[in-house]
């Protein structure tokens, strides 16, 4: 018997090929005679644009064009809304090239092309604008207040959106409080910086009219169906095409960037391939951000630590433009309970605009910020109420009898009613104190003081909803010729290592080994019906969509088999590529099934000779391919999940914090994580261990810095603190897994799950160690030693 | 983040060099590229000629003399790291290196490029300052010789003559009996310091600090020798209540203004730590006899 390969540490089917160098990333892609760009982007965060002189620039040797807003046609345009929301008032999309004014510092306004990326960067450095800058204020609060200097002046009080979401009574919560805690956190803005920064390829055949793009994109088959739409050209003649793509964690699921409709209409117009590959500087300015979110949280507690209501008011800076409508602040007010039952809760945000790149999800979508904000109140009732933080977690956590539990008046990101579908949070919480010895902790703590060191726990859980529909799809073939399964899904990778766990679910049901089926994603040529890769959702959607089809294609092969083997279905088997006649030596590999399935077979090898031999033809009197049946063993099928499952984690980490240098050392990070059944928990643990290092970067280190004129100080990864490998510590992680009941597999995501408990866990660690030296908080991440310096400061240390 | 256009030459010899670079008013020395070429790709420089030493004979190679190492232009930071000559004539070195960038960095970019780049939270350019150390500038007027407190003069700025080429760096040796100690603070591994400190001393007879030499960088323009500390520490007995005024003496030296990674009262905070830990180290080190 084969073994099961759903749930084993499979080895990665892409790894070989990336390790070795063979990765194809679109700046591999070999293109004759291509052309490259560069952008002219504006150094002022606010100003009027006078005029445009691109005479110097064109002029310049080996510059092919130069184009502004006068020269992009339908392109000259407020770029798509991609998600509206009624509470959104006006809301504003950048336009591929600036016209009259710009609102960030980075923002496009003029692509040259040329002969190579020097000569382009050389042309936009001949361009010239005139600029009148204008005022702008940084801070969201301020940007509120009236009088305020306007990022747009379609947009009143900088006031892009202000929704209010109620659960249950909280303002008879409120009333009926025997103690409230109320604190305010800030999270600040950071970046995906992905490995490889966002590239895009463009290629247009005048002979078949036919458009191909590669384009470094997590919503491959919604930038075809965008560009047909803009372009005015046949869905079948866009072919978009994410190849080998270097991680993506959200900033590259937001479409359209400028280059992506810019570069394609190049291509149309030069009659030559052309492509632009961002730069480092380029993806900190033009690529979008994540973070900023000021929350002011209160609790309503009874003396137990018993939490019944919850009242949230927070900002959100959605940056010059909300192109993805409020996902980020929708996803953050909807997690704001974490795993606790809080029956009743009033969430508001206000997303505000600020003349920076434009906010859309990143890793984490508002969680890490929604997660700060209640643990942090949590860790504060829990101290108000001389409770302990272990102790103050378990007493209101949703009990494991209490699943669906549901938040009837909080929407999810998918339009649905919150409603969190299983877990064992109580466990969890168990786990983790065992793990990090949190019973002898008061004892190594006073240990560690008494030779000056300061030890401190940091604690926090979270919850995570994943698997976001609408729907996608899977298509699954066994290949006639090598026996080999093809598989096809609207969705694209950037490294998770989709092609092995998909492959794991097929593997189960065909009996083929995991490396002999091939997954290929991310080209609408393959694939055209789907959504993308984000939201922690292709394990969930399209691993269940294959699951499907793969049951489909299996129950093909057994019925095609059994007549090959001219025996009853049920004494069939699939394994080690072959169909069995169970408990005998008979079989017949796949490919000779596969071969037998389509009328037509010339006998090119060994399995269409031997198909041949059992030629159905004779036992047929109608025509070979009979009707209502199609050539060959393939399906395709579509899931669409009811409903988001949600994920959920506890962790924990003892933390030293040096009041001479304010170095923060992580000692011990532990991490219990629950995604549901795990296909592959080789793979869970570099989504978990690789969101926990994000984490840890925003949790300490990374924070875009920009200044009050809007000019953005940290622009490079010389000054942008991205933590290196020897700034994260080992981490333990141990899973349980508590099936989700709403889809086959029993799956959840886990995309996003490790970074969102960090920075609340460093917080609450630091907090902890100096206490001992007086009362201070810590509310802001990332929390740098300036802020535990003036936090001493502050308690005369 | 393409550079400009810009001419490229590799003499062979220190006099074509020399020719080259006093021929050309915006030509640039290139040694290890490590921090010219980053600069040159963010467009921040525009040398219209780089002139690359590496083939320049006479460049290579560390001496190790009786009182000091002699380090030559095109010596990469690693081999100054592992050279085992060095190690055992000043353990210091090996210490400090650990801390300069990360070992692709430190196999390309030169120890003298560094003093030449002058950055005034590197490490290099402590360390020549808390040795008291010189470099030596060849020019088409000759040669001569800069001590190193006068060779840093501000931000990125020596007392280089754009016409000259460095040909080498000259730290002297801690007499014997000597301990030594350096430490620094940066956000993470590898990074240029936030405030770094060194502290090279010796004890008498009675504990008391015999001779002291005291440098930080990161905390101003250049680095400094902190001599109003090195003056209250010589000759005391290191004691809590000597370092306390030591550190106090040290503290308005940092005149590097607020900035996002580290406020002023940051890095004082950190300095006064820095100093308190590095004396201390040293004095062990001096008292157990062996300087590191
Ligand atoms: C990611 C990163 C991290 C780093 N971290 C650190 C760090 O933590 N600490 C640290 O100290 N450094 C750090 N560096 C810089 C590194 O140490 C550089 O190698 C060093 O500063 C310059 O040496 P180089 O040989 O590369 O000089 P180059 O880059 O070639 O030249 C630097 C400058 O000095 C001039 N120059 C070089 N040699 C001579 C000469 N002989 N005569 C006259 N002029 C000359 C050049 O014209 C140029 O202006 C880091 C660099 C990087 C890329």
């Amino acid at each position: 018997m084969s073994t099961r390969s759903f749930g084993a540490r499979v080895e990665r089917n892409v790894d070989p090929k990336l390790l070795r160098g063979e990765g194809a990333f679109i700046d591999d892609i070999p293109l004759a005679n291509v052309l490259h760009t560069a952008f002219l982007r504006s150094p002022h965060a606010r100003a009027r644009i006078k005029s445009i002189d691109v005479r110097a620039a064109k002029q310049h040797p080996g510059v092919v064009a130069v184009y502004t807003c006068d020269d992009i046609g339908v392109l000259d345009m407020a770029m798509p809304l991609l998600i509206p929301h009624p509470c959104m008032k006006n809301p504003q999309t950048q336009r591929p090239l600036a016209r009259d004014e710009v609102h960030y510092v980075g923002q496009t306004i003029a692509m040259v092309v040329a002969v190579d990326r020097y000569t382009a960067e050389d042309g936009a450095g001949l361009i010239e604008v005139e600029y009148e800058p204008l005022p702008v204020e940084m801070d969201m609060e301020k940007a509120l207040a009236p009088g305020a200097p306007l990022v747009h002046e379609k947009a009143p009080g900088n006031l892009a959106a202000h929704f209010v979401q109620v659960c249950g009574k909280p303002d008879d919560a409120f009333a009926r409080a025997e103690h409230i805690v109320k604190i305010r956190v800030q999270v600040d803005r950071s970046t995906a910086a992905p490995m490889e920064c966002r590239a895009i390829a463009a290629r247009w055949d005048a002979v078949s009219g036919e458009l191909t793009v590669w384009d470094g994109t997590q919503a491959p088959i919604s930038v075809r169906g965008g560009l047909a739409s803009i372009f005015a050209l046949d869905e079948d003649k866009v072919r978009v095409i994410a190849p080998d793509v270097g991680g993506g964690f959200g900033q590259k699921v937001l479409f359209f960037y400028p280059d992506e409709l810019l570069v394609p209409m190049a291509a149309m117009q030069l009659g030559r391939p052309v492509k632009y590959i961002e730069d480092r500087r380029e993806n900190f300015l033009g690529s979008s951000q994540e973070r900023t979110q000021i929350h002011e949280i209160e609790l309503a507690a009874l003396k137990t630590g018993e939490v019944i209501g919850l009242r949230d008011s927070f900002l959100h800076d959605t940056g010059a433009y909300i192109p993805y409508g409020i996902a980020v602040a929708q996803v953050a007010s909807t997690s704001i309970a974490g795993p606790y039952r809080i029956p009743n809760i009033w969430v508001e945000f206000k997303a505000v605009y600020t003349p920076t790149v434009q906010v859309t999800p990143y890793r984490g979508c508002g969680r890490p910020q929604a997660c700060f904000a209640v643990e942090r109140a949590m860790d504060q009732l829990a101290e108000e109420l001389g409770l302990d933080r272990f102790e103050i977690r378990k007493r209101n956590f949703i009990g494991v009898d209490q699943f669906p539990y549901e938040r009837e008046g909080l929407l999810f990101a998918d339009g649905l009613k919150v409603t969190l579908d299983s877990g064992q949070y109580a466990k969890a919480l168990g786990m983790a104190a065992d793990a990090l010895g949190a019973s002898s902790f008061a004892a190594d703590q006073a240990a560690a003081r008494a030779e000056g060191k300061y030890l401190g726990l940091g604690l926090a859980c979270y919850v995570e909803g994943t698997g976001l529909g609408p729907y996608e799809g899977g298509h699954v073939r066994i290949h006639p010729i090598t026996g080999k399964v093809y598989v096809n899904t609207g969705l694209s990778t950037q490294g998770q290592g989709h092609d092995t766990v998909f492959a794991q679910i097929v593997s189960d049901q065909l009996g083929v080994k995991p490396e002999d089926v091939i997954v290929v994603e991310g080209d609408t040529k393959a694939f055209d019906w789907g959504v993308a890769t984000f939201a922690s959702r292709a394990a969930v959607v399209s691993g269940n969509a294959i699951h499907k089809t793969a049951i489909t294609v299996r129950k093909k092969t057994i019925t095609a088999a059994a007549n090959m083997l001219e025996v009853a279905e049920d004494e069939v088997e699939l394994r080690d590529g072959a169909a069995w006649v169970i408990g005998s030596n008979r079989f017949v590999p796949l490919a000779a099934v596969a071969t037998a399935s389509n009328p037509l077979r010339y006998a090119f090898n060994e399995a269409a000779q031997a198909a041949t031999q059992f030629a159905p033809a004779s036992k047929h009197d109608g025509p070979p391919l009979g009707e209502g049946t199609a050539p060959g063993l393939e399906a395709t099928d579509y899931y669409s999940p009811p409903a988001s499952t949600w994920a959920y984690g506890v962790h924990a980490a003892i933390v030293e914090v040096d009041p001479g240098t304010c170095a923060v050392k992580i000692r011990k990070y532990i991490c219990i994580h629950d995604c549901g059944n795990m296909i592959n928990p080789m793979i869970v643990e570099g989504q978990v261990m690789g969101g926990i290092a994000q984490g840890i970067g925003g949790a300490l280190y990374e924070r875009l810095d920009y200044q009050p004129d809007g000019n953005l100080a940290n622009a490079s990864f010389m000054d942008f603190l991205m933590p290196y490998a020897t700034e994260i510590p080992d981490v333990k992680i141990l899973h349980l897994e508590t099936p989700s009941p709403l889809n086959p597999l029993g799956v959840k995501g886990v995309g996003e799950a490790g970074c969102i408990a960090v920075g609340a866990v460093v917080a609450s660690g630091v907090e902890d160690a100096l206490k001992q030296l007086g009362p201070m908080k810590f509310r802001h991440v990332p929390l740098t030693p300036t802020m535990i310096s003036d936090a001493l400061e502050s308690v005369g240390h | 983040m393409k550079p400009s256009l810009f001419g490229y030459r590799a003499p062979k010899t220190l006099d074509e060099a020399i020719t080259m670079l006093a021929s050309d008013a915006d030509a640039a020395v290139l040694a290890g590229g490590q921090s010219l070429l980053p600069a040159m790709n963010f467009r921040l420089a525009n040398p219209s000629l780089l002139i690359d030493i590496q083939h320049v004979e006479g460049l290579r190679g560390i001496s190790v003399e009786k009182d000091r190492i002699v380090v030559r232009a095109m010596v990469r930071h690693r081999e100054f790291e592992l050279d085992p000559a060095v190690r055992a004539a000043n353990p210091l070195i090996h210490e400090v290196m650990q801390h300069v960038a990360h070992v692709p960095i430190r196999n390309r970019g030169t120890v003298v490029g560094s003093l030449c780049h002058a950055d005034p939270s590197a490490e290099m350019p402590l360390l020549l300052t808390l040795l008291g150390g010189s470099v030596i500038a060849q020019g088409p007027q000759g040669r001569r010789e800069i001590g190193a407190e006068e060779f840093f003069t501000s931000f990125l700025s020596t007392a280089r003559r754009q016409d000259e080429i460095i040909v080498e760096a000259r730290f002297p040796t801690p007499r014997a009996g000597a301990g030594a100690a350096f430490d620094e603070v940066t956000r993470r591994h590898g990074d240029y310091a936030l405030a770094a400190v060194g502290c090279v001393l010796t004890l008498d007879a009675q504990d008391k600090a015999a001779t002291i030499q005291l440098a930080a960088s990161g905390i101003a323009d250049k680095p400094l020798r902190l001599k109003g500390a090195e003056a209250l520490l010589k000759g005391s007995a290191l004691a809590t209540g000597d370092l306390d005024a030591a550190v106090k003496a040290s503290l308005p030296l940092v005149t590097q203004s607020d900035e996002a990674n580290a406020s002023v009262s940051f890095r004082r905070r950190a300095l006064g730590a820095l100093i308190r830990r590095m004396v201390v180290k040293a004095a062990e080190r001096a008292r157990s006899g062996s300087p590191q």
